[in-house]
C-alpha cells in the first residue's frame, strides 16, 4: 500500500487522463450511432446488415485493432486518436444495436398518431421517438461507458496514455500495488461514470424510473407468448 | 496500405510455417487456450447457470456477477496473476477461465428464463418429471441462446489470449508485441491481419451453430406478425448476450 499512498498524484492524474480519453468516444459512438440505427430501423433490409457488420466488429480483439486502424487512417499506434477512435467503433457497434431496438420499441400506433397530430418527421423523431426509446438507449449507453472505459486500458500495452499504463509499468517494474491500482481505479471510473448516467437519465426522462417489477412480468409474458 | 502487402508477404512466408515460432504453432496455442479456458469455464457455468434458471434462485447474483465482470479490466487482471505466478501458460489460463465464466453463466441461465412459463406448465401437466422437464424442454429450448454465450465467452478469450503475449504466454499476440516492442510494424499487422481472422472464423461459426440449434418446431412456428409485442424481453435477452470486449 505504501507505493500506493506515495504515488497517489500519478495515479489520480491517470485516471483523470483515462476520463478525458474515454468520454469523447462514449458521447461520440451515441451521436454516431443514433442516424445509424435510425436507418436500421427504418430499412429492414439494412437492419440485418447493419446488425451483422457490427457484431463482425465487435468481435475483433482490440489489441490487434489498434495496430490495425493507424495502417489504415494514417495516424501514430502511440496517438491519443487511435485509441479514441478504436473506442468509439467499438462503443459504436454496442450503441447501433440499441438505438434501433429502442426505436423499434417504439409503438406504430404512437408513431402515426404523432403525425396525426401534426408532427413534421424531424419534430416527431427528437420529441416523440428519443424519448420513448430513452430508457433502452440509456440502458445501451450504460453498457457502452462501462466496457469502453475497462477497454481503453488495453491502450497501455501500445503505450497510449491512461490507467492501462499503470498495468505495463507494474508488469515491468514488479509492482504489484500498481496493477492493483490500476484495475480498482478503472472499476472506480466505471461505476462512477454509469451512476452519473443513471442520474442524468433521471433528470432528462422524469416520467421512466425504468418498468416496474409488474409491467415488466407482463413484458416478459407477452414477449415469451410471442 | 503498402503495410498490408508486407503483412501479407510475413504471413505466406514459407519459413514462418514451420518452427516453434511458426504461424501453425502459434495459431495452435491460441486455440488451445481458447478451447481449454471455454471448456473449463462451461465444465462450471453450464450446470451453475442451469441450476438458477431452473430454480430462479441466485439470478440477483449472477446477474451482478455478469454486469460487474463488464468494468473489470482484462489487461489488469492477466498482468496482476503474471506477477503473482510467474511467467508461464497457468497465470494467463486462470485469467481467461475467470473472464469466460459469467457470459457462459448469463447464456445458461437466460436460455431457461426465456422458456415460456405456459410452456413448462403444459409439461409437467402432461405428467413429465422435473428432470424430464430439464432435459426435454428447459435445455433444447435454451440452446441458441446457451450457445450465444458460449459465442461471447470465446471471443472473449480468443481477445485476451492476444494481450496474454505480453506476459509470455505465446498465441497469435506474440507477433504483434515483439513487432511492438522492436518497431516492427509489418510484424505487429501480421499479427494482427492473423488474429482479426482468427476472431471473424469463429464469429461466423457460432452464429452458424446458434442458428442450427434452434429446434425444428420453433423454427418452423415462428410468428411473422411484425406488430407482436416482444420487444422488452427481446432486448433484455440480447444485452446479457453482448458480453465484454478486451
Amino acid at each position: 500500500m505504501t507505493w500506493v499512498w506515495s504515488n497517489a498524484d500519478f495515479i489520480l492524474d491517470k485516471t483523470l487522463v483515462h476520463l478525458q480519453l474515454t468520454l469523447p468516444a462514449i458521447v461520440l459512438s451515441l451521436l454516431i450511432a443514433l442516424p445509424i440505427g435510425w436507418a436500421a430501423n427504418r430499412v429492414v433490409r439494412l437492419r440485418g446488415v447493419v446488425l451483422t457488420v457490427a457484431g463482425l466488429f465487435y468481435s475483433v480483439p482490440s489489441f490487434a485493432l489498434l495496430v490495425v486502424l493507424p495502417t489504415v487512417l494514417g495516424y501514430g499506434v502511440r496517438s491519443d486518436t487511435n485509441l479514441v477512435v478504436a473506442l468509439t467503433l467499438y462503443g459504436l457497434a454496442l450503441m447501433v444495436r440499441s438505438v434501433a431496438d429502442g426505436l423499434d420499441s417504439v409503438e406504430p400506433d404512437v408513431r402515426q398518431s404523432a403525425t396525426a397530430v401534426g408532427y413534421s418527421g424531424w419534430q416527431r423523431f427528437w420529441r416523440v421517438e428519443i424519448p420513448l426509446a430513452g430508457p433502452v438507449l440509456l440502458a445501451g449507453l450504460r453498457v457502452v461507458a462501462v466496457s469502453t472505459i475497462s477497454l481503453a486500458t488495453v491502450g497501455g500495452i501500445v503505450g497510449i496514455n491512461g490507467l492501462g499504463l499503470l498495468f505495463t509499468d507494474g508488469l515491468q517494474r514488479d509492482i504489484l500495488e500498481e496493477i492493483g491500482a490500476g484495475i480498482v481505479m478503472t472499476i472506480v471510473l466505471a461505476l462512477l461514470v454509469d451512476g452519473a448516467l443513471v442520474l442524468l437519465g433521471r433528470a432528462l426522462m422524469p416520467w421512466s424510473r425504468g418498468p416496474s417489477r409488474a409491467e415488466r412480468r407482463q413484458g416478459a409474458l407477452v414477449g415469451a407468448a410471442a | 496500405m503498402n503495410f498490408f502487402v508486407e503483412a501479407l508477404a510475413f504471413i505466406t512466408d514459407p519459413a514462418r510455417l514451420t518452427g516453434p515460432d511458426g504461424i501453425p504453432v502459434r495459431l495452435g496455442e491460441h486455440l488451445l487456450y481458447t478451447v481449454a479456458a471455454v471448456a473449463l469455464a462451461s465444465l462450471v457455468a453450464i450446470p451453475a447457470g442451469y441450476l438458477i434458471g431452473h430454480t430462479g434462485k441466485g439470478r440477483t447474483i449472477a446477474v451482478a456477477l455478469t454486469g460487474g465482470v463488464r468494468a473489470l479490466p482484462t489487461v489488469g487482471v492477466v498482468f496482476g496473476l503474471a506477477l503473482l505466478m510467474g511467467i508461464g501458460s497457468t497465470p494467463p489460463m486462470i485469467a481467461f477461465v475467470v473472464l469466460a465464466v459469467p457470459s457462459v453463466l448469463a447464456g445458461a441461465y437466460s436460455g431457461f428464463e426465456a422458456v415460456d412459463r405456459a410452456t413448462i406448465d403444459a409439461a409437467r401437466a402432461m405428467g413429465m418429471t422435473e428432470s424430464q422437464i430439464v432435459r426435454k424442454v428447459e435445455v433444447p429450448l435454451g440452446l441458441p441462446l446457451l450457445i450465444g454465450g458460449i459465442r461471447s465467452a470465446t471471443l472473449q478469450v480468443v481477445a485476451t489470449a492476444t494481450v496474454a503475449a505480453v506476459v509470455g504466454a505465446g498465441g497469435l499476440g506474440t507477433y504483434i508485441f515483439r513487432g511492438l516492442r522492436s518497431n516492427d510494424y509489418v510484424q505487429m499487422l501480421a499479427g494482427s491481419v492473423l488474429v482479426i481472422a482468427l476472431a471473424i472464423v469463429i464469429e461466423v461459426v457460432f452464429a452458424t451453430v446458434q442458428r442450427l440449434v434452434v429446434p425444428a418446431g420453433v423454427a418452423a412456428g415462428r410468428p411473422t406478425d411484425s406488430r407482436a409485442p416482444a420487444l422488452r424481453s427481446r432486448t433484455s435477452e440480447r444485452s446479457l448476450q453482448e458480453g465484454t470486449q478486451s
